[in-house]
Order: structure tokens, then sequence, then C-alpha cells
């Protein structure tokens, strides 16, 4: 079994009340944080001392916390769900950290996700991006049979991890120029690569760019900084391909 | 007393549905755009019912605690989605799907209900491979299947370790284009505090915006509930923290009879517990026990040494291994249902051979698995769930046995509904995991995928007309004009300004645990009528204590999470007694319902001379005992028999 060591920690916390409000970091101090205790239980902890002194808990999205729902954010000592690779922030644990450290707080900073409240921001932007044309225009009833179409495996394979994207902002958030491209190249390549997606691929990839475009998200450099950061790996050659879809689109026109 | 009519249509079991469907009513088109249709959740269940009902000309308006609609906890599954497809040519068939699930509830659901389901499972396949879902797949470009406990086929569909990711986004997909279309008006951080009832109708529902708490109003000419299970009641769950039973209580509470509450799954492979700070349990998908060997040491010195860190699992040579389930279960081994799964891992535990520091874990073995198969094989079919326990326990089961143990997982009891999904109250309906219908005491894996999706893409968009046929002629209700509506906002308001006064000293989280601590240590894997009847004291108790002394910080009338909180435990706290009332009842074992006074050799024993029927619980106020209504189980179809997982005949 692993040792169970009680951390003392600092924390500067981001609080903010609203959108609009300045924002300030506060400082609070958490004693004997087991490093069993993942980074969410360790903030429960935190709210709970919170809530008994009066004061008004930390605001932070969260749910599933088994790294799934992507709902949960957080910058942790400046990276997007903290200092450990390929998982999101609720899957995160305290034996990352050591006794008597100072751990910093924030919640994603983009331009395309406006704070809530605290640590919790508005990603409804991705939602819109999605209803611009993240999906295959077919309805309920009426499809061939599952075994209709084969499929190679390797493009089956490469369009679900596209698919594993979580939608968590972790991208957009971390990308110095507020891109939501990886996000979009995600879900544009995992039904690019199916023949089910391909009849609308050029209309889908120009449907969500320019959404994209709309909602505020800066554009991509290629600094590869989101792909580093995507909880899921999602590889940044699927923006090559979205690049790619893009063009022919274009071309087409 | 209102009789339980099931609505189950007449003929022989593989026609009812089809002559449901050509007898049913319809709604015109042109009718159909004025018709208003609330789905609450926006899960599988409600997220592929919101989406196929403004694809048939409904306006629907979809609601969701979360942030966005991606999120819904069926995004968790892990394994699979089970369909009678037969592609593997193993023998399967539609009634082999319906008979397996019947039985795998140990004869307690509907026969009519679940020969639905397994008839509809192959069209979920085929819509979710046209949505662009990416399942496994073979070299030869066809889709992949593993087997699941409780069957001796191989149906499971599945993409990696993140099914229930994949069939969520692909109904997500679905529901975003109809919103984008203009035909859904979702409502996301938005939660259901009431239904709305005129004349004896759902017609619409009370919420409150979670970001604003802003107390608003909804019309509909129906509501649909698909807003998921009430494991959270133990606080510890493989839940997402928002899970809640709210929805299920408001609806109980306004006449929806709440079917079989003490059918409640525990999942047998789930990351044991590690402290009292823990918020959640995380759960291992089940498909792991195709390749995985569950055992505990022979010896009981064994087993102690491995609980002080002496020892590891490699120090214990294979003779010195009970391999319990293969041994006790020799046709089905390690996939035996997950109530058997579980109950034999606390059985071992409590007899003194449980392997972690606190006793209460067992082994979960892929050495062999990685002999037989090689590294490459495994982490191609496991690689995900391994890393995610790694990541969780530190430990890296490629070199040691993981360590497992049960945890509430899902529920089967839930809204009592008949044939169409209906419950008691007219004009709502209850779909996915919030309604009782299809797994009996117990669910099989890769079942609740199917289930929901059946609901949400197969069956409402087909029952929900018929209760329409007749609606389009009521026009649309202004909710600021009408009484109702405000009586039901005023009571919402009220009601969270009490639980805004009480201003006591203890957090909502504080008696949450504590509930969960008197459900599971009494409402759990075993019961007896002395815990039970424990249980029903202690919970009341803490109900009275909630109300007196609960501390809610802030205000209403803003983003408030502690507030949210307290409304769900409020709730909880009924929940729990009525689970509780509902067990103790039930005098017999059947699947995840296990009384002690009642077994056989150690196997669960059933009563179904007493206890063929459907518990359905109707509300009679607050600190009153509810009255149980009984909807007798007749199987006409198949023989009921004692499961039996030993001897494959």
């Amino acid at each position: 079994m692993a040792e169970h060591t009680g951390l003392n920690l600092t924390l500067r916390v981001w609080r903010q009340e609203n959108r609009h409000a300045q924002g300030r970091f506060e400082t609070y101090e958490v004693k004997n944080i087991s490093t069993e205790a993942s980074f969410l239980e360790m903030m429960d902890i935190l709210n709970e001392q919170l809530i008994n002194e009066g004061k008004q808990p930390v605001a932070f999205d969260h749910d599933c916390r088994e790294g799934i729902c992507g709902m949960c954010s957080l910058f942790i000592n400046g990276r997007a769900h903290g200092p450990d690779d390929d998982i999101t922030t609720c899957q995160l644990h305290m034996r990352k950290f050591h006794d008597g450290q100072t751990i910093t707080i924030e919640p994603w900073r983009s331009g395309g996700f406006p704070i809530i409240r605290d640590l919790m921001v508005d990603r409804s932007a991705y939602d819109k991006i999605m209803q611009a044309g993240g999906f295959v225009s077919v309805s309920t009833g009426g499809v061939p049979d599952a075994n209709a179409i084969p499929i190679p495996k390797a493009d089956a394979d490469e369009a679900m991890d596209a698919a594993a994207c979580i939608g968590c902002g972790a991208c957009a958030a971390t990308c110095k120029n507020g891109s939501a491209m990886l996000f979009v190249s995600a879900k544009v390549s995992q039904l690019a690569l199916l023949p089910q997606g391909r009849a609308e691929a050029a209309k889908r990839a120009k449907a969500m760019v320019a959404k994209m475009d709309e909602l505020g998200f800066g554009n991509c450099t290629n600094t590869g900084a989101c792909e580093l950061e995507c909880p899921k790996s999602v590889s940044i050659a699927h923006i090559a391909r979205l690049n790619r879809e893009f063009l022919k689109a274009n071309i087409k026109d | 007393m209102a009789t339980l009519d099931s609505k189950i249509p007449e003929g022989d079991l593989k026609d009812k549905w089809t002559n449901y469907k050509e007898h049913q009513h319809l709604v015109n088109p042109a009718n159909k755009r004025k018709i208003d249709i609330i789905v609450v959740g926006t899960g599988l269940a409600g997220g592929a019912a919101a989406a196929s009902l403004a694809e048939m000309g409904f306006k629907v308006k979809a609601f969701c605690y979360q942030d966005s609609p991606r999120r819904a906890h069926s995004i968790a599954a892990q394994g699979g989605i089970n369909a009678a497809k037969n592609y593997p040519n193993d023998g399967d068939s539609v009634y082999r799907l319906f008979y397996d699930t019947i039985k795998g509830g140990d004869y307690r659901a509907r026969e009519a209900n679940v020969y639905r389901l397994a008839e509809v499972s192959n069209s979920i396949i085929d819509q979710c491979v046209a949505q662009g879902v990416p399942f496994a797949r073979e070299y030869g470009g066809l889709l992949a299947n593993r087997s699941f406990g409780g069957a001796l086929v191989s149906r499971t569909f599945y993409a990696r370790g993140q099914t229930g990711q994949q069939l969520l986004l692909g109904a997500y997909s679905a529901l975003s284009r109809q919103i984008g279309l203009g035909n859904v008006e979702m409502h996301s951080r938005t939660e259901m505090m009431d239904l709305v009832m005129i004349d004896g109708r759902c017609r619409g529902i009370v919420t409150r915006d979670l970001l604003t708490g802003e107390i608003k109003s909804h019309f509909a000419h129906c509501v649909i509930l698909a807003t998921g299970g009430y494991g959270n009641v133990y606080f510890l769950s493989t839940n997402a923290m928002g899970s809640n039973g709210s929805a299920a209580m408001k609806a109980y509470r306004k006449g929806a009879y709440f079917a079989n509450p003490c059918m409640v799954q525990i999942h047998p492979t789930c990351i044991p517990q590690h402290g009292d700070y823990q918020s959640k349990l995380t759960l291992m998908s089940e498909s792991l026990r195709n390749d995985g060997r569950i055992w505990v040491p022979k010896k009981k010195e064994d087993a102690e040494k491995l609980r002080k860190g002496l020892i590891t699992a490699n120090d214990i040579p294979d003779e010195d291994r009970d391999f319990y389930l293969e041994n006790r279960y020799p046709a089905f081994g390690n996939l035996v249902p997950r109530d058997v799964a579980s109950r034999n891992a606390k059985e071992r535990c409590d007899a003194g051979y449980g392997v972690n520091s606190t006793g209460n874990a067992v082994f979960l073995d892929f050495s062999y698995a990685i002999k037989r198969l090689g590294k490459d094989v495994v982490e191609q079919r496991y690689g995900n769930l391994f890393q995610m326990y790694q990541k969780i326990t530190d430990q890296d089961p490629y070199e040691v046995p993981m360590m497992i143990y049960p945890a509430i997982h899902y529920t089967m009891g839930g809204i009592w509904v008949d044939y169409e999904l209906s419950t008691t109250i007219p004009g709502l309906f209850a779909a996915g995991e919030a309604n009782f219908s299809d797994h009996g005491a117990n669910r099989l894996g890769a079942s609740a995928l199917m289930q929901g999706l059946a609901d949400g893409y197969f069956v409402l968009p087909y029952t929900v007309q018929e209760y329409l046929a007749d609606q389009f002629n009521v026009k649309r209700i202004n909710p600021a004009e009408n009484e109702a509506f405000q009586k039901a906002e005023k009571e919402v308001k009220e009601y969270i300004n009490k639980l805004m006064s009480i201003n006591g000293k203890n957090s909502v989280d504080h008696y949450h645990k504590e509930l969960g601590k008197i459900m599971w240590n009494n409402v759990g894997m075993a019961r007896t009528k002395e815990s039970l009847e424990t249980a029903i004291k202690e919970i009341k108790a803490l109900r009275e204590e909630f109300w007196k002394n609960v501390r809610i910080p802030g205000k209403a009338d803003e983003l408030n999470v502690e507030l949210e909180k307290a409304n769900r435990v409020a709730d909880f706290l009924e929940l729990g007694e009525l689970i509780a009332r509902d067990a103790l009842h039930r005098n017999e074992s059947c699947g995840g319902h296990f009384r002690e006074e009642s077994q056989e050799e150690g196997e669960a024993k059933r009563d179904d001379e007493n206890f063929m029927y459907v518990g359905a619980w109707e509300y009679k106020g607050y600190n009153q005992e509810p009255e149980l209504h009984k909807e007798p189980l007749n199987y006409q179809f198949i023989k009921v028999q004692k499961r039996n997982y030993k001897t494959g005949k």
C-alpha cells in the first residue's frame, strides 16, 4: 500500500464575485491533507472549512470526478488540470504535491470562457460550435444496418482517438491565442474519417470554423500547447486534417 | 386505491410492440408544432428523447443541471452496450437477450417491457453507427463484440472503455443539431424544483436557474423525466457528484408512485475506499472480468500479512489462491452477474480474507491474461482503465493485481411506469434509470446504455404521441397568467426560504455523509429486519436534525452550490427512508436486494409465492407512512426458475 502522508499547504485561490467584478487572490491554509486524497477532495475540505468559518465556499465546476464528463477545469500552478499528464483535475491526486507547498489555483482564462464566479467559467461557446455542425444529419430511424458499411479498423481507431475529447476547454485555455482549434478539429476529424460523416464533411468544417471565429476564439499558430495539456491526448494531427477539410471546402466554392 | 394498470398490449410476446405501434394514435405534422414537450435530464434517455421528438416536429424544452448536456453521467459508462445482433454467430437472438435480462433481474421485471427492450436493441446500434459513433471494429471493418456478466454470448458493442461517452456524444450531437435548428430550447445549469399539475395532468415544471437563483415556470403538454438514478443517497457511489433523486421525489410527492426503491445495484469492481474525506468511488468496468481473475488468499495468515503490507499478491503461489467465483460458479466463473459477484466479495472479506489495509478488498488479477495474450493485447483492451486505476491508486495493474470492492452503482428501482413509460400522473413520463421498468432486481452489465437509448430513441417517440393525440387542442398556457403555475412558484420560493432560514451549524455534506453511513451499514449489501428498522429510525432523526441545524451560506438569488446540495440532500433524507421501508417489507432475497433472513446454502433465496410483484409506493404526506400498491408479475412466456450460474444447463 502507498504511504499516507499528511500535507500542510498554502492555497492561493482566485476569488471573483461575478463576471464583471474585480477578482483577486485569497490565501488559505489547509492542514493534514492525505496524499491519497484527490485534488478536488482537498478543495472539498477547504470549502467545509470556509463554511464552518461562516465564509463563502469557493465555486468550482466538477461532476463525475472520474475524468470523463469534462466539467472540471482549473489552472493549478500554471498548468491546465495541474501538474500531471493525461488527466483531468478531478483525477489529480495530492501525492503530486509536497508538504509546505504553495498551490496557486486559477480559473480557465480565455476570451471564449467568461468567468461566472471564482473558478467557474462559462463554456457554452463549445456547445454553440457543436450546434453549428458537430453532427451527422441523421434523424432517428430509417438508417442502414450497422454492419452495412465496413470501416477499416485504423480509421475507426483514429476516429475514436479524436472522439475521446471531453470538451473541457483546456486546449483553448492553454493556447496563447485562445484558439479552440483542437476542440473543433477533434469533431471535424472524427466525422471526416468515417463514411457516415463524409457527406457533410465540407459543410461541417466551414460551419464550425465560422462559429468558432464568431465567438471570439483566436487563430491557431501551431504552438502545440493544446495537445500537451489535453487530458485525453487529442493530437494536433487532427488540426491538420481540419485545415485540409476547410481548404478543400473553400476550393470547392 | 388506484390500481396499477401496466397497459401491456394483447398478443404474443413477439407481436406486442408491433401491434402497439400499428394501432396507436398519431399526431399530424401541423399539430405537432402546436405541442410543447418538456424533457428533464439530457443523458442517454433524455438527450435521445429530446432529439427524436424534436426531429418529429414537436417543440421541445430540455433541462439539465450541468453546464452542457454533454456532461450527463451516462458519459461515465465504460464497458459497452448490449444488442441481439448475433454478429459473432454464437447463438444470440432477441429472445435470448430478453431471457438473460429477465433471469439476470431475478424474475422481478415485466416480461413485455423487457422483450421490447431486446427487440429494439439492434436499431440502437444501427442508429449510433449512423451518427458516427466510433465503435470498436475488427480488421475486416465490421463491428467487434465482447462478453459481459450474466451472458454466455458476446453481444456487447463497445468504444474502448468509453462506450457511454461515445453514445452520449452521439445523442448530444443529435440534440445539438435540433437546438441549432431551433426545435429544442435548451436550459442548462437549471434544476427542476417542482411539477405543475392542472386538472389532474402534469402541465409543466418550476425551475431554479443555478447561476442566478431565478425561479421560473415552463408550460408543456407533457413532461418527461429522464433524471437518472438515486445512488447518491448512499453518499459514496460511482455516480457523479450532482446526480440526485430530487426530480423523482418531487414527482413522488405529486402522486407518481415510486417502484422497488430497495433495488439498488452494488457493483463488484470499484476501487476501494481510502479515507473519510472521500467524495466518490470509481468504477472499474465489468469488462475487466473478461480477462481478470478474482481471488483472495486461501490462508487467513496470508491475508493478514497482505493487510499489514508484509507481502504482496505476487508472493502468494497459485495453489494458495482462492479463485472463489470460478470455484463456486463454474459455468459463469468470473462473469457471474453483479449482485452475485458483490455478495461473494463481501462474504470473503467478512470471513477475514480481505487484502488491503482495511480488509475490504479482493484481487482482480491480470497476470494470467498477460501470460496468455501478451501485455500488448491486454493494453489494447483495457489500457485506459489501467491508466485510470494507476492515477488513482499509484499502483501498476500490469505488475500487481488490482484491488477492488463493491460500491453503489445503479438503481433498478425508480418511478413506476406502465408499458408506455407513463407514470401514475397523466402527462408525466419517466425514462432511463429514472424509471424502474426493465432490470428487475438486478441489472446486467451493458444494459443501462441499451435501456436509456431504447426509451429515448425508440419507445417514447411512439408512446408520448399516443398520449398527445388528443392534446393538440389544449392551448399553450402562459405561466404568468395561470394560478396553478403561480401557486407552484410561490411554494418553491417558500421552500427555498425555509432552507435558507435554518442558519444552523452543520454543512450540507455533514448530513449527506451521515445519511450515507446509515444507508451503507443498514441498507447495503446485506439487510436484516433489525438493520432496516434501525435505518428508518436513524434517518428520521437525522432528517429532523437537518431541518433544524443545516447551514447554507450565501443567498437564494445567486449562484449557491450549498443551496443546490441542500435541496438534493433534503430529498435524499426522505428517499433513504423509503428505500429502507421497501427493503423491510420485501422479506425475500432477490437480485441486489439481499435479506439475511432469506437464504439457502449461502445463496439468495427468492420467495415467488409472496413477492412476485412490483412494489409501488404512494406518498401520503411528510412523515406519514406511504401506501404500498402491488403490480403482480405474470410470467406467461418464460418459465420462472431459480437462477443458476453453476452448471451451465
